[in-house]
């Protein structure tokens, strides 16, 4: 654009100053010398577009074809408290789900945040415990999930003696995303620029004080992306569960009993064939709670953050 | 060099008094001078960056209640010699430090509680870098970090602070905003609020105009001329006129040495030294 | 070098000054001849070439005041400008007495003259080589040059003084000689007073040098 307009004609800036700055980039106005330079600045553009599109296209498509195959069998029965095979009530799987991923997340996150801190904030550069901490997450974060139901199984329900538990599952999906918040916890604290830190040294702050009050506050934003990303995992996952957490469509009376996610139950509907549709309504449900949660996590995100959502 | 000369210019008693030579040139002969007091004593300082020399057998007393200016190019050693003040750069890996630096006496690199130290020896950044908090919580930060609870004294400390710094009316009304929002010049003001809300004896300053437009320098510059006296200011910057302009003192550097250190007049009319000189004449390089 | 303009602008400053400096030696040696002489032709001469004096301290002047504006020059620079602008003023004084000299040529015209020359040429010989030690000091950066020129100063006086004595004698001797000697002590009087610019010049070249001026710290 600079380019252009350092190079045309008068006459023709003066034109393009009142369009817009997308109507100036299709404009044709201007030297010929810079043809070739447009057609690309044009194609461009029409690669974006066209992937923009596509994408938006896709995901519209996957929501209306669940929305429009689920709808229809969402009714009351649905929403009974106990699961029995004529009203295949998904409510025990919601109860389960929200309860899984918080308790997933209430392990976790702490766990996750403050490993980024020590690495980020209080381990010295060079350090071979932080190469080695940071080697074991990039790896774990690329097991397939199905292994770490395997682990699950053999370590919390086998040789701890938990069985198929919310507990074991919970372990188990803590481990699964522990890797991604502490990623995502570390990049966050490492995108608070130093300035933050020194003028609160500056100040007489310690480092404690300069983390929780000044670090932890600006990444919050971002560590909530990872959190997000987390719950997103969680409430997406099957396989790992079957094998820890079981399948039993009950609301658990305790986190040592067995219980399915929306997911599971959806795995459970469609594989046994009877109640596809069933199957689609869960999937409305699930999408809707994963929109619900998407929401809450920037609400909060603005609001614990730093306040101001502006943070680097 | 030149018995019996008068200085017409300098005839406040900051010119002489103390031991430096390159102050205390017009001073035989003044009964009535007193000794001023220095807020920082520094003695055979020699500073490393893991093998790096970057500070040479520093020593120099810097006055307390003027505005002491460091000068000299870049990679000269003034930011470092700053950082040095407060104990910033305990915070680099690899730095080490050897001699003395006092702070009115007490030696910073003793048995020392390092955030007292920066307490009592307060910082402003080169780029204005308010906490992402509100006006209110950036300068209520300093006093809580030091034990102040109560409502009313915060009230009371961030009041004076903004008012000291000047842009108090700026601010009033909109103390629960984002610090953020301000422009570049009252971001730095505000950092220098924050920095006289726990009371410091010192201000350091490194290069604080640097990132600012004219008309915020000069408030800025006119700010630290109103500061001086009641706090001790030291300044690094890259501004040769900015020096002149607000220092009572200058010290020169290059290479990790102080070359020159004297009144700032002194140093900018007759500098004594060849690379200062050229340095300020602009020749350097 | 950095600030090569800078540095151009300064070394221009100087060749100002030396030219000027030259063109009132000029304007003197002319103004004495002519005296001797009784040549007008020289004499309107140096007269006119007061204008092109004026027109160089103005120049000078007009330099000095942008090299502080656009290079705000300290130390020595600052020094080296501040003393130029000083400097001249008396310079351009000097170019005044010799077209003063030169005008009372032309009264002297007519007139046989009534004395002999000889302390008067060196009075004129003396402050010349004064006023050229001056800038001599100036180009040379030289104290001990401008420190001589400020002792010869009592040369001139001296031969002043001899000039007024001889003056008055020739009135005792005959009262018809004083319109003349009036004139010739007005001649004598701007003599001494070119002596006394080349010391404060001198003084200046001092000060550019150490920050001193007529042991005063200045700068």
């Amino acid at each position: 654009m600079i380019h252009k307009h350092r190079f045309s004609s008068s006459h023709t800036t003066e034109t393009q100053s009142v369009l817009s700055p997308r109507q100036r980039l299709f404009n044709d106005g201007g030297s010929l010398a810079f043809h070739g330079h447009k057609l690309s600045e044009k194609g461009l553009a029409i690669v974006t577009w066209t992937s923009a599109i596509v994408t938006i296209a896709v995901l519209a498509y996957i929501i209306i074809f669940i929305f429009l195959k689920g709808v229809p069998y969402i009714k009351p029965s649905l929403f009974s408290y106990t699961y029995n095979s004529d009203n295949v009530s998904l409510m025990p799987a919601l109860i389960s789900t929200v309860m899984m991923t918080t308790l997933s997340l209430v392990i976790a996150v702490p766990l996750g945040v403050f490993a980024a801190v020590f690495l980020t904030e209080y381990a010295k550069r060079g350090n071979r415990a932080v190469a080695l901490i940071r080697m074991t997450m990039e790896t774990l974060s690329g097991i397939p999930s199905i292994v770490y139901g395997l682990f699950g199984m053999l370590f919390f329900v086998t040789f701890l003696g938990w069985g198929f538990s919310v507990l074991a599952g919970t372990f188990t999906l803590s481990i699964m995303i522990l890797p991604l918040i502490m990623r995502s916890a570390e990049e966050a604290i490492i995108a608070v620029p130093d300035t933050y830190r020194e003028g609160s040294f500056g100040l007489g702050a310690g480092r404690l004080r300069t983390v929780f009050r000044i670090v932890l506050p600006s990444a919050a934003t971002g560590i909530l992306a990872g959190v997000i990303l987390a719950v997103g995992r969680i409430v997406g996952e099957t396989a790992a569960l079957i094998y820890t957490a079981g399948t039993v469509a009950q609301v658990p009376d305790s986190v040592y009993e067995s219980a399915r996610t929306l997911s599971v139950h959806m795995y459970a509907l469609s594989s046994e064939g009877l109640h596809i549709g069933e199957g689609y309504a869960t999937a409305v449900i699930l999408l809707i709670l994963v929109i619900l949660i998407n929401a809450c996590s920037a609400w909060i995100a603005r609001r614990v953050g730093t306040g101001f959502g502006r943070n680097a | 060099m030149n018995g019996g000369a008068v200085d017409i210019i300098k005839k406040d008693p900051k010119e002489g008094g103390h031991g430096f030579a390159g102050v205390a040139r017009h001073s035989e002969g003044r009964a009535d001078i007193q000794k001023p007091a220095h807020c920082f004593d520094i003695k055979d300082l020699d500073l490393y960056y893991g093998d790096f020399h970057a500070l040479k057998d520093v020593r120099m007393e810097m006055e307390k209640g003027r505005i002491t200016a460091l000068i000299g190019p870049s990679g000269c050693g003034k930011s470092t010699l700053l950082k040095t003040l407060n104990r910033m750069n305990d915070l680099i890996e690899g730095c080490r430090i050897t001699g003395d630096v006092e702070l009115f006496g007490e030696n910073i690199y003793g048995n020392i509680d390092v955030n007292m130290l920066r307490k009592r020896v307060g910082m402003v950044f080169q780029k204005p870098n308010p906490f992402p908090l509100s006006i209110y919580d950036n300068i209520a930060f300093g006093p809580r970090t030091h034990g102040v609870k109560s409502r009313y004294d915060l009230d009371e400390i961030i009041e004076t602070s903004l008012r000291d710094t000047a842009i108090w009316d700026e601010v009033k009304d909109r103390l629960k905003k984002p610090a953020l929002d301000l422009s570049g010049g009252q971001q730095q003001r505000l950092c220098i609020a924050r920095a006289l809300a726990v009371s410091p004896e010192v201000i350091l300053l490194d290069e604080p105009t640097s990132a600012l437009d004219p008309v915020s320098t000069g408030k800025i510059e006119e700010l630290l001329i109103n500061l001086s006296g009641k706090y001790s200011i030291i300044i690094v910057t890259h501004n040769m006129q900015q020096a002149a302009r607000i220092s009572d003192m200058t010290a020169f550097f290059l290479l990790g040495e102080m070359i020159e250190y004297s009144s700032t007049e002194a140093m900018f009319a007759r500098p004594e030294d060849k690379r200062t000189e050229d340095y300020i004449t602009g020749r350097f390089g | 070098m950095m600030r090569s303009r800078y540095d151009e602008q300064l070394s221009i400053l100087n060749n100002e000054l030396i030219e000027m400096g030259a063109m009132i030696e000029d304007a003197i040696g002319n103004a004495v001849r002519a005296l001797e002489e009784r040549d007008m032709a020289v004499a309107n001469e140096v007269i006119s070439s007061d204008y092109a004096i004026d027109e160089k301290e103005r120049e000078i002047e007009s330099l000095c005041l942008k090299l502080i504006l656009i290079e705000q020059p300290v130390a020595s620079d600052l020094r080296q400008v501040s003393a130029a602008l000083k400097m001249i003023t008396d310079m351009e004084r000097v170019g005044d007495h010799a077209a003063d000299i030169s005008e009372l040529c032309v009264y002297l015209a007519d007139s046989e003259p009534i004395t002999n020359w000889a302390n008067m040429r060196e009075m004129a010989d003396t402050a010349t080589g004064m006023l050229t030690g001056a800038i001599d000091a100036y180009v040379k950066r030289d104290p001990q040059i401008a420190q001589a020129v400020i002792g010869r100063d009592d040369k001139v006086d001296d031969l002043f003084d001899a000039v007024r004595n001889d003056l008055i004698r020739l009135i005792r001797e005959d009262a018809d000689n004083g319109a003349q000697a009036i004139d010739l002590l007005q001649i004598a009087k701007y003599l001494e007073r070119i002596g006394d610019h080349a010391v404060n010049i001198a003084e200046w070249v001092i000060f550019s040098i150490t920050g001193i001026h007529k042991d005063t710290r200045v700068l």
